[in-house]
């Protein structure tokens, strides 16, 4: 009865900051038809009518953030997070795609498992949803997922995040493997030999705590093994949730070389340290731990530098009563998506622009989605966008939330930056901080 | 006091009174029916969810002699293994009428983190590595009375006390360290650098593994307990080696000074850091540790719970 529904929508008042501006932008409205930006005119124009209009005035329209690292807990998990609410916490965080980490359960080593989490996101509709693939069967550390397979999927990053592939023979073949397929190897850097039972960063916070420690150089091993393994096999690596200052020496050399290698930073990492334990309260554990003051300055250089390419959340919802345990029983992870946007823009001394490059274009390239999200907000581009009050402040309150878990860090802690609203392929997902589904 | 969770948040002040406490304990203990009704009718839930037979015992033993009804929570016949948080094993116990829970733990923390959910006082009575707050106290009053010291916050000025062996996987070690040298003694530890603690050096303590070099010019001589498991952790090379290096021997005992106090928490490992009988030694202090670790324990939990004077009498 009716005719195919023309979805249109306007952005008014908005100044623009992509990857073509300078980092003051450009005041323009904007008109979206079926997803895709069709008219930008300069603020106060003539533009044509929508059916929905939303207020950008005095906010910043950059295109949509996506986290390249985020637990969404479904399958296997959904006590703690669904596909569905986690993509609602990803939209209110001003995220228009996540690649979902795929240690759920069933692991996300197989099209199935893979095509019911990106059936799952399109079906909750708040941000596309990008599943990533395991490195080895069941994040096992013994064999080969079929790579090219999964790539029928979309599948074009490979973790088997929550472990490291400790066998080098393994991981070298890994990388020889999926050399030629332009794929990249995510690595959570860890030698497990020398973080077992560790709750906390092996320093003197752990050292007065009586905790077992976690030492920087089970991450800096894995750094320098696989740095090694993608210069002599023409691999892609992308270091998983950087945390020490030597880490990023390392990344920075390799770059400097070269070579196929990225890397993201948490915030919790660039925001708190192992001091943070000395309350003992297990919403600080995290995998890798909090650390020092010291890596926190070295961290923020290298974002500042471009050592490090893109800011990702390690968004790891945990249900209550799996948090209320004792240190070494309590499982790591953190919530991330709603507080990572004022994390970045309030406490890195970063401008705006390069505080978007980190959380919008660079890890959008480095998912393999930067045919539709981190995209010019331009005539013809897909209309994946958030729209920002870089200096709104408010206060995190983890009631509030909207991730299933409340394990925020920052619980009571006032921060700067806030997310207006969120487009999602031309359609408004969140309008004044609202989710509309 | 609130709770006795640890050291540092007891301060110089409170370890003088809980010592001061103590002596008086002491007297109690010595009558002839050693009982007086500080406590009656309170209830103190003794929550050990590591087992530890000796403390225990000295925990209930001191709340039988202040009147205090003691209950022990047993964790092997509770819900804790059946998939309840913590939050709601300390709630549900709560919610009988506890004044004080007395907690053992395995893992470091779980004394602050039991505080948060229930209204009760907590007594740590050993969490993970990181503090073993009674066993300090003990060991402070058990120095000053062999040295027949009076209690005061300088009780231990002048000393210098040898803390020999694990102090990386040491409760007892980290609370004597901070009770001693908050009392005015000098610390030095004797260890293998497997067995110390990480960024030792902001620890305030001498650090050494020549045992020989410190055992004729030390007051005290405290042995930890050389735990085997350790041996599969590569953290020593073997138990024979580290009884050479770190065991108390013949040899060495004859260079201690004739006033040097050998201490243990307990329980021994003879043949491994213990080589020597302490009967055999001029003064082994060690058998005086538990029966000051009962005086101790009633002092802590008058100080936690008394509202009157530890005087009234039966
Ligand atoms: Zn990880
Ligand atoms: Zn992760």
């Amino acid at each position: 009865m009716n005719a195919r529904e023309v979805n249109t929508l306007n952005i008014v008042g908005g100044r623009v900051i992509d990857p073509t501006t300078d980092a003051d932008g450009r005041l323009v409205d904007i008109h979206v038809v079926d997803g895709r930006i069709a008219v930008i005119v300069e603020a106060g124009g003539a533009l044509p009518s929508a059916d929905s209009v939303l207020d950008a005035s005095n906010a910043v329209v950059s295109p949509g953030f996506v986290d390249l690292h985020t637990h969404l807990r479904e399958p296997g998990r959904e006590e703690s997070e669904t596909i569905e609410t986690g993509s609602r916490a990803a939209a209110l965080g001003g995220f228009t795609a996540v690649v979902a980490m795929p240690n759920t359960d069933p692991a996300q080593d197989s099209r199935a498992v893979v095509e019911f989490v990106r059936e799952q996101g399109r079906r909750a509709g708040l941000c596309e949803v990008v599943p990533s693939g395991c490195i080895t069967v069941g994040r096992a550390g013994e064999q080969l997922v079929p790579y090219a397979e999964l790539m029928k999927s979309g599948v074009t990053l490979f973790t088997d995040d929550g472990n490291g592939v400790q066998d080098p023979l393994l991981m070298r073949r890994a990388f020889e493997y999926s050399s030629d397929l332009g794929v990249t190897m995510a690595q959570h850097c860890e030698v497990s030999r020398l973080t077992a039972g560790a709750v906390m960063h092996e320093g003197s916070c752990c050292s007065h705590l009586g905790l077992p420690g976690w030492p920087s150089i089970a991450e800096e091993l894995m750094v320098h093994r696989d740095i090694e393994l993608v210069r002599i096999t023409g691999g892609r690596l992308h270091v998983l949730h950087v945390s020490t200052a030597r880490s990023v020496e390392m990344i920075r050399a390799a770059k400097a070389d070269g070579l196929s290698v990225t890397a993201e930073v948490t915030p919790h990492h660039f925001t708190l340290d192992d001091e943070s334990l000395r309350s003992f309260d297990p919403v600080f554990k995290v995998n890798p731990p909090l650390r020092t003051m010291a890596d926190i300055e070295a961290l923020k250089a290298g974002l500042r530098d471009g050592t490090i390419d893109a800011i990702a959340t390690d968004h790891a919802p945990h249900a209550d009563h799996l948090k209320e345990q004792p240190l070494d029983t309590a499982p790591p992870g953190m919530l991330g998506l709603e507080t990572a946007f004022a994390l970045s823009v309030g406490e890195l001394g970063m401008d705006l622009r390069s505080v978007l490059a980190c959380l919008s274009w660079n890890p959008a390239r480095i998912a393999g989605i930067a045919d539709r999200h981190g995209r010019p907000v331009a005539v013809g581009e897909p209309a994946n966008l958030a729209v920002l009050d870089p200096g709104v402040g408010w206060t995190v309150d983890r009631r509030r939330l909207a991730s299933k878990s409340r394990n925020t860090p920052y619980e009571g802690r006032s921060v700067t930056g806030r997310v207006r609203h969120t487009v999602l392929n031309g359609r408004a997902v969140v309008i004044d901080q609202v989710a509309q589904r | 006091m609130k709770h006795l969770r640890g050291i540092p948040e007891l301060g110089v002040e409170g370890i003088v009174r809980i010592l001061n406490l103590a002596d008086h304990m002491v007297e109690v203990n010595r009558r002839p029916v050693p009982k007086v009704p500080a406590l009656v009718g309170r209830t103190v839930v003794s929550l050990f969810f590591e087992d530890s037979t000796r403390t225990r015992i000295s925990f209930e033993t001191a709340a039988k002699r202040l009147s205090a009804d003691i209950m022990t929570f047993s964790v092997s016949t509770s819900s804790v293994n059946k998939g309840e948080s913590l939050r709601d094993t300390i709630e549900t116990v709560s919610a009988m009428g506890v004044a004080a829970f007395i907690v053992r733990h395995k893992t470091s923390g779980v004394p602050w983190q039991v505080s948060q959910w229930t209204d009760a006082s907590i007594i740590n009575a050993g969490d993970g590595w990181h503090q073993h707050p009674t066993q300090a106290l003990l060991d402070c009053h058990t120095i000053r009375t062999e040295l027949g010291r009076p209690a005061t916050e300088d009780c231990l000025a002048g000393l210098r006390i040898a803390i020999v062996g694990d102090v990386r996987h040491s409760r007892v070690a980290r609370s004597d360290i901070q009770a001693f040298t908050a009392l005015g003694a000098r610390v030095v530890v004797v260890a293998p650098r497997t067995l110390l603690p990480p960024e030792v050096h902001t620890w305030p303590v001498e650090v050494t593994s020549d045992l020989d070099s410190v055992v004729a010019d030390v007051d005290v001589v405290y042995m930890l307990r050389m735990q085997r498991e350790r041996m599969s952790e590569a953290l020593v090379p073997d138990l024979g080696e580290y009884s050479n290096r770190f065991g108390l021997d013949h040899a060495r005992a004859a260079r201690l000074r004739d006033e040097c106090l050998v201490m243990h928490p307990g329980p021994m490992n003879r043949g491994v850091e213990m080589l020597v009988d302490p009967a055999d030694l001029r003064r082994s202090v060690v058998t005086r540790q538990v029966s000051n670790g009962v005086a101790v324990r009633m002092a802590v939990l008058f100080d936690v719970l008394g509202d009157t004077n530890p005087e009234v009498a039966s």
